[in-house]
């Protein structure tokens, strides 16, 4: 197992966010964690990324416990993380938002930032200018190949379609699969769970600090209580279905115009 | 004093009448005076702009940065003033010692009153009472013990100024129109805006400056690009301290004496200066340090020396009502690579 999450507590102040969550990531997967708003997804992302601390409970990554190694040290034994939000700096440039995201690293980083620019044209084409006047989804494109300038081996997704018009939603996903096509392991957190589950090799379900289900990403798109709860399907039908066609068609749709 | 028992429209014309005649030099001494201001509200930004923290012991790692430099003096044993080009040499060592002794004085404090607050998750409010704690510490082991230690004196005599042997020699370098450049005051200015411009860039153009910008930009996404917030900390203290520890040099060189309160006024003055540019933008801090100096000194001019503290101040508010974030606004947050 690449990453190994056992029966983590984690507190804000006295309130429990997450009340025993284990799961599991390995190599080469996309697992996706999906829940409704305050189950717990970014909080598990968090820990992963030693944003918060532990409770009780476990973190393994490639073998090693690495429960209270440093999160600043993590980027470097291989956890990269689009944070939700996008977490951009305002006031950098495109570049050097880019240059951030390999800042535990040392040398040459023309590979790496070229290997993004050919990912996201579109970011090659802003360079120079401030983060914070990026549009929404050219500032997802520019979260996660920041995140890509550390070579991360696990890559951590918190909603990275959120606040994005359908066709962007499209576009982002498709990279994902890309990304995950290139070798990188991907743990998507998702609201939009029809489309995570489309792409994801394997899912869980968080309800309120708890796993409550975890199984094949396909299982769950036929699950009814799954399809209930988040696909919509249920009395609270909602817009996830209408902006989720079937297919994911993979590399073209990188190649098609990024606009809003 | 003269002046109130004056018909009210003489009152008027002897103010206008001072004020002319004394612009020219007013705009020199504000200049200069304002930019000791500006270095030391660096430090202020600096660490508002990482920590969210008003360090109210920064008066006091300036003070110590004076206490550096005099005892510097000391040591090399100079008795009688220098020329020009051997003060401006002079002046480097001095600058060099107390930026160093400053620097490290306020990693020291970060470490002892600020680190385990943040450690155990203390609020803001616990590390601004920390800070203030540290400043009267600071201020009060000068004048009980250390200066009385330092200059061997009795206990009671740690409270009064201690003077530097006399090492300037003010000339008049050269004027401009009726503008009079006295040596000792253009060292000051172009010495604080060489330090300015050197910050600024290290902070723009180094990997150490980007990730300073990304803490105060982001913490929690600067952590997950691998930033040593711990290390960001430690050196935003150290810049910030030095430019204090180098303004302190240039003070010492401008009055020739220090004492354990020396920190105080030019503190709430160097603060009010980062404000008044718009706090955590280090060009701020230089815009509000000039426009408070020359307040001052015009104010002074204008309505006598006992004047330009009201004076300054009432500027202050004046421009935050009508401008809440300062001059600039834009902060150390938001600011351009
Ligand atoms: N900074 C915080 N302070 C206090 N409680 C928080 C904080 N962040 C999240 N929580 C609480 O923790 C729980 C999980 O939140 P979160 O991990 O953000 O959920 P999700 O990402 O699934 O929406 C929620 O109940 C939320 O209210
Ligand atoms: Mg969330």
């Amino acid at each position: 197992m690449l990453l190994e999450i056992q029966d983590i507590h984690v507190h804000y102040g006295k309130i429990a966010a997450l009340k025993g969550i284990t799961l599991e990531v390995d190599e080469g997967e996309i697992v996706t964690l999906i829940g409704a708003n305050g189950a717990g997804k970014t909080t598990t992302l968090k820990t992963i990324s030693g944003l918060r601390p532990l409770t009780s409970g476990r973190v393994r990554f490639n073998g090693d416990d690495i429960s209270r190694m440093p999160g600043h040290k993590r980027v470097l034994v291989g956890i990269g993380q689009s944070p939700e939000g996008r977490g951009i700096f305002p006031g950098m440039t495109v570049e050097d938002n880019l240059y951030m995201g390999a800042y535990a690293r040392s040398g040459d980083l023309s590979k790496e930032l070229a290997e993004v620019y050919e990912l996201f044209p579109r970011l090659a084409e802003r360079k120079t200018q401030a983060g914070g006047t990026m549009s929404g989804g050219e500032q997802q494109m520019l979260a996660i190949g920041r995140a890509l300038m550390a070579r991360p081996k696990v890559l951590l997704l918190d909603e990275p379609s959120m606040g994005l018009a359908p066709k962007l939603v499209q576009q982002i996903f498709s990279i994902i699969v890309e990304i995950n096509r290139r070798g990188t392991t991907v743990l998507l957190v998702e609201q939009n769970a029809q489309q995570a589950l489309q792409i994801a090799n394997r899912a869980y379900v968080l309800e309120t600090g708890h796993v409550v289900k975890s199984a094949q990403a396909h299982a769950l798109l036929d699950d009814p209580e799954v399809r209930a709860a988040y696909l919509g399907g249920g009395a609270g039908g909602e817009a996830a279905v209408a902006a989720a066609p079937a297919e994911t068609s993979v590399p073209e749709a990188r190649e098609a115009p990024d606009e809003e | 004093m003269l002046r109130r028992s004056r018909p009210f429209d003489e009152g008027d014309r002897y103010v206008l009448d001072s004020f002319l005649n004394q612009f020219w030099p007013a705009t020199v001494d504000g200049l200069s005076l304002g930019a000791i201001y500006s270095l030391v509200a660096l430090g202020y930004t600096m660490v508002y702009g990482v920590l969210r923290l008003i360090n109210f012991a920064h008066s006091e790692v300036f003070m110590i940065g004076t206490f550096a430099a005099l005892l510097t003096v000391e040591l090399t044993g100079i008795t009688s003033p220098l020329g020009t080009v051997p003060l401006i040499a002079f002046v480097l060592l001095l600058a060099l010692v107390a930026g160093l002794v400053s620097g490290g004085t306020a990693v020291a404090l970060e470490f002892v009153a600020y680190r385990p607050l943040r450690r155990r998750g203390a609020s803001r409010l616990a590390a601004l009472i920390s800070a203030i704690g540290a400043s009267l510490f600071l201020q009060q082991l000068f004048a009980l013990v250390v200066i009385p230690w330092m200059f061997d004196r009795p206990k009671e005599g740690g409270r009064l100024p201690v003077q530097s042997a006399d090492f300037v020699e003010p000339v008049n370098l050269f004027s401009i129109g009726p503008i009079d450049i006295r040596s000792d005051k253009l060292i000051i200015f172009v010495g604080a805006i060489l330090m300015m411009v050197a910050l600024d860039m290290f902070v723009n153009r180094t990997k150490l400056g980007r990730g300073i910008r990304a803490t105060a930009q982001d913490p929690e996404t600067a952590v997950l690009m691998g930033v040593n917030i711990d290390r960001i900390v430690t050196a935003t203290f150290m810049l910030g301290g030095a430019m204090a520890g180098v303004a302190a040099a240039l003070y010492l060189m401008r009055f020739e004496e220090t004492e354990y309160f020396v920190g105080f006024l030019l503190g709430i003055k160097a603060f009010t200066a980062a404000v008044l540019g718009g706090i955590g933008n280090l060009r701020g801090a230089l815009a509000g340090g000039m426009v408070l100096g020359l307040i001052e000194m015009y104010g002074s001019a204008a309505f006598g020396s006992e004047w330009r503290d009201v004076i300054a101040f009432s500027v202050l508010v004046l421009v935050l009502m009508f401008r809440p974030t300062g001059i600039l606004g834009e902060s150390l947050q938001q600011a351009r690579a």
